[in-house]
């Protein structure tokens, strides 16, 4: 019954809406124009990018910190867990057998790579698809893949040093919002620099996102916890 | 009706699909694939029907991304806690949390008697 | 001094929003269960700035600061107006005494801290960042990032209990919140695809003109996105029959998490939910005015049956929460002023006030209990009174502003609310409203009967022996919570509803509520009014 009423229910308002969207008229507004306008004091060449960080910049920043907020919120479950089963167990992760020969060599193999291309793709941003995000999860990825490797242990709790490095991109990027309040608003870059400033924002949060987004799995692929 | 609009309309089906998955699955690692359902289909939504005429839209666009982040957040949170949930009580099925938030007043972690999902709630 | 104040004014839009996440991220540095001296050192400066902020926009009107010196609608504005300042204030005042409450409750045995508050301060700080964010930002697609940032925030606190129960309770929350933020999302995406843009500002007369051209596409998209908007708001805002997930969440988690949940998370979507309902979407959802009234009403009735009936003790202010929101709801159709001058609005972060004060100071009172007595069910509050006096009288306190008695922030509320309703020819919500506060009398009274009764000597020394302590810095800080949201009817509330109002607005509060404490009423000239 639940199902059949949740079911027309949702069939219901997807034809309804499509119904509507059908003749719905172009929009009043169009930012193209206005983003357009902005774009030379934007600091960079990329559409997507400028509204990323310049003009939606503050979205992005309140963004980083949903981001840390799942990365505690993981630590809280996959430390809890771990406190309930026997405290002086060793990580899964070294007592579990080798690594597959062939990942180990993929590991070896992709990782160098990934590096550069991460860092070709954080350049690229300015002015093509790419930037900070992508460059990011290539890196957590190759994190992702050392961990296959057995070369990356998967953790319970980040140490002092990696929770330093998780957050420094979230502190920069706030220290580059404060600091054009003395005379401006926040975020207000000055036009002539906004270029260099975005990339050292898109710099220290590549480091970061990729030791978080890496972390959200690392936490979670510790796997003694998980079965007692 | 231009083919620009299919993506929003696709992204309207998914939503709606998404959203009953919500709703109707009982399986909580089925409940997190159909909130990404869900929230995929917003995104789609957002992007495909502001470039309805042909012309791509950057706003929108940069939106989504930080859509997507955030949706990535809340799935990894999710997924922790269905994992301890898992480590706590044996199973993983929103069906009985009723009665598992009721029959425990927070100190314990015993099994309901009643119910066992081990073959689903395990992998 | 005040001069140096109102200079800041300005500046503590984005301060207020950059020093919680500056010093969230620096407690996560820190590690474990620290940052405490920095998150209250931090409040108490977040509660200077909102004074101020509060004070210049009562004197000079709405503060605007365009986030990147774009503007919208290509940028982000944030505003703080008489009801965003007044949140703020609402939310840093509640901050302050609860993190103080919470340095207590989490530190018990000396350094080391309680498991469940390893991670508190760091999720506390963006959770304090994320609603101050929330209550200034004038965009609705930041305003979807600033709720998932409460959202979320609020379930890892829920699970940082660390039970089997709270997990299950955080995932509930979890799974509520995200639906209803989806439907949020989707909603906004459908307004930036029908008017091309996301700024409230903008939005207004765009709505305004497509619904008043009937038959245009626009006005059926708008409608759409306006009804999924609500729904998702109205299911992060826990009102009946959406309440499903409240109750669990904030009655299993440790004390000082409750407090903040029920005092402050949940009015902020409400606060979206006015926001929206009386900005840019009010052309679309006006004819819909009595839904969240019913809701409203059902809520009141339904959360103090439950919490008449509920045997654990913080699952009955966990209820309670749930009927007081309803109050929240009650006044969409009296929109407009009432007889005494103040606006539905003002009424409204009134009884939001007194009830976030009120509410924190009874979970902090029942949390303390619990601590005490190592069981938190209703019944073994019996004879707490003689052991926890402060505590047992913080827990009245506060239950004298729930019930609406004089001279409570609640009572204030309350009346007003009855007056706008007579003034309009609402009677059913007269009654709505007195059985509410009739029906907490009940539940709050339960508690109170028991607290005073005469155990025998016996169990008293048994109880004595077993009994743990609390600190006494955090059973004042309880009571400073509780004797506020007293205090708030006797000399906050006319300040605050000139805040909303604007100057000149509240004029005839005070003549009108001496008025009405005289038995007889002054309603028989107000019933005629329209």
């Amino acid at each position: 019954m639940k199902r059949l009423v949740t079911l027309s229910a949702a069939a219901i308002f997807a034809a309804l809406l499509i119904d509507v969207l059908l003749d719905l008229p172009a929009a009043a507004l169009d930012l193209r124009a206005l983003l357009a306008e902005a774009m030379p004091a934007s600091g960079v060449a990329h559409p997507v990018t400028a509204v990323l960080l310049n003009t939606r910049g503050y979205d992005t920043l309140l963004e980083i910190a949903v981001l840390l907020v799942a990365l505690l919120g993981v630590v809280i479950s996959s430390a809890r867990t771990n406190l309930s089963s026997d405290p002086g167990r060793t990580p899964a992760s070294h007592v579990a057998i080798d690594a597959d020969p062939m990942v180990s060599a993929l590991a070896r193999l992709v990782t160098p790579l990934a590096v550069i291309f991460a860092i070709y793709v954080l350049w690229a941003g300015a002015h093509r698809p790419g930037g900070a995000f992508q460059a990011a999860a290539i890196l957590a990825a190759a994190l992702v893949l050392l961990h296959f490797a057995r070369i990356v242990p998967a953790c319970t709790a980040p140490s002092c040093r990696l929770r330093v490095a998780a957050v420094a991109g979230f502190a920069i990027f706030l220290v580059i919002a404060a600091i054009p309040l003395a005379g401006g608003a926040l975020l207000q870059y000055p036009p002539a620099a906004a270029g260099l400033l975005i990339l050292a924002i898109e710099s220290g949060l590549t480091v970061s996102l990729a030791l978080v987004l890496a972390g959200l799995f690392l936490l979670l692929a510790d796997d003694a916890g998980g079965r007692q | 009706m231009s083919g620009a609009l299919l993506y929003a309309i696709a992204g309207v089906l998914l939503f709606a699909a998404g959203a009953a998955g919500v709703v109707l699955l009982d399986h909580l690692l089925r409940r997190v694939l159909a909130f990404n359902i869900m929230g995929s289909g917003a995104c789609l939504v957002l992007v495909g029907l502001a470039q309805r005429n042909g012309i791509p839209d950057p706003v929108p666009q940069a939106m989504v991304l930080t859509g997507i982040v955030v949706a990535v957040a809340a799935t990894g949170l999710a997924l922790a806690l269905i994992r301890r949930l898992h480590a706590q009580t044996g199973h993983a099925d929103g069906k009985t949390e009723e009665e598992r938030v009721k029959g425990e007043t927070g100190a314990g972690c015993s099994l309901p008697a009643s119910h066992s999902v081990a073959g689903r709630g395990d992998d | 001094m005040t001069e140096r104040l109102a200079m800041l004014a300005p500046l503590a839009l984005p301060l207020l929003i950059l020093l919680p996440l500056a010093w969230a991220a620096l407690a996560f540095v820190l590690g474990t269960g620290r940052g405490s001296r920095l998150a209250i050192a931090a409040a108490a400066v977040q509660l200077m700035l909102a004074f101020a902020l509060a004070s210049a926009v009562m004197d000079g009107g709405p503060l605007h600061h365009a986030a990147g010196g774009w503007g919208a609608p290509l940028g982000i504005d944030l505003v703080a107006d008489g009801l965003a300042a007044a949140m703020l204030l609402l939310t840093q005042a509640v901050a302050l005494p609860l993190f103080i409450f919470a340095r207590g409750y989490f530190h018990q045995d000396g350094a080391r801290p309680d498991a469940a508050g390893h991670h508190f301060w760091p999720l506390a700080g963006f959770l304090v960042a994320g609603m101050n964010a929330l209550y200034l930002s004038e965009d609705i697609f930041n305003l979807y990032v600033t709720l998932e940032l409460v959202g979320l925030a609020a379930v890892g606190l829920v699970a940082s209990g660390g039970g089997a129960a709270q997990t299950a309770a955080a995932l509930r929350y979890l799974f509520a919140a995200l639906l209803g933020s989806g439907a949020y999302l989707l909603g906004v995406a459908l307004l930036y695809g029908a008017f091309g843009s996301v700024s409230m500002a903008t939005l207004t007369p765009l709505i305004a003109g497509a619904s008043a051209s009937a038959g245009a596409g626009a006005s059926e998209v708008a409608l759409i996105a306006a009804l999924l908007m609500m729904a998702g708001l109205l299911m992060k805002s826990a009102l009946f029959p959406f309440h499903f997930w409240l109750p669990p969440a904030h009655g299993g988690a440790p004390a000082p998490v409750s407090a903040l949940l029920s005092a402050l998370v949940v009015k902020a979507s409400i606060y979206l939910v006015l926001r929206l309902w009386l900005g840019p979407l009010a052309p679309l959802l006006t004819p819909l005015a009595w839904l969240p009234t019913l809701l409203g009403t059902a809520a009141i009735l339904w959360g103090s049956w439950r919490a008449i009936h509920a045997e654990r003790l913080k699952l009955l202010v966990a209820y309670s929460t749930v009927a007081q929101l309803g109050y929240l709801f009650l006044a969409l159709p009296l929109v407009g002023v009432g007889s005494t001058g103040a606006s539905a609005s003002a009424i409204l972060t009134l009884q939001a006030l007194a009830h976030g004060l009120g509410k924190a100071a009874m979970f902090a009172a029942a949390g303390i209990i619990i601590h005490a007595t190592g069981r938190d069910r209703v019944d073994d509050v019996a004879g707490i009174a003689e052991r926890l006096p402060l505590t047992l009288f913080t827990f009245a306190l506060a239950g004298v502003s729930l019930m609406g008695l004089p001279p409570s922030g609640g009572f204030l509320a309350k009346w007003l609310l009855i007056d706008l309703a007579m003034a309009r020819g609402h009677w059913p919500l007269v009654a709505v409203i007195l059985a509410g506060g009739l029906l907490a009398a009940i539940y709050i009274f339960r508690v109170l009967r028991l607290a005073f009764l005469n155990l025998p000597e016996a169990v008293i020394e048994a109880e004595h022996h077993k009994a743990r302590v609390v600190p006494r810095s955090a059973e004042w800080m309880a009571f400073t919570l509780a004797a506020a949201s007293v205090l708030l009817g006797l000399f906050g509330g006319l300040p605050l509803l000139q805040l909303v109002d604007g100057v000149g607005a509240g004029e005839g509060v005070t003549s009108g509520v001496t008025s009405g404490l005289v038995p007889g009423l002054t309603s028989g000239a107000v019933v005629g009014a329209p």
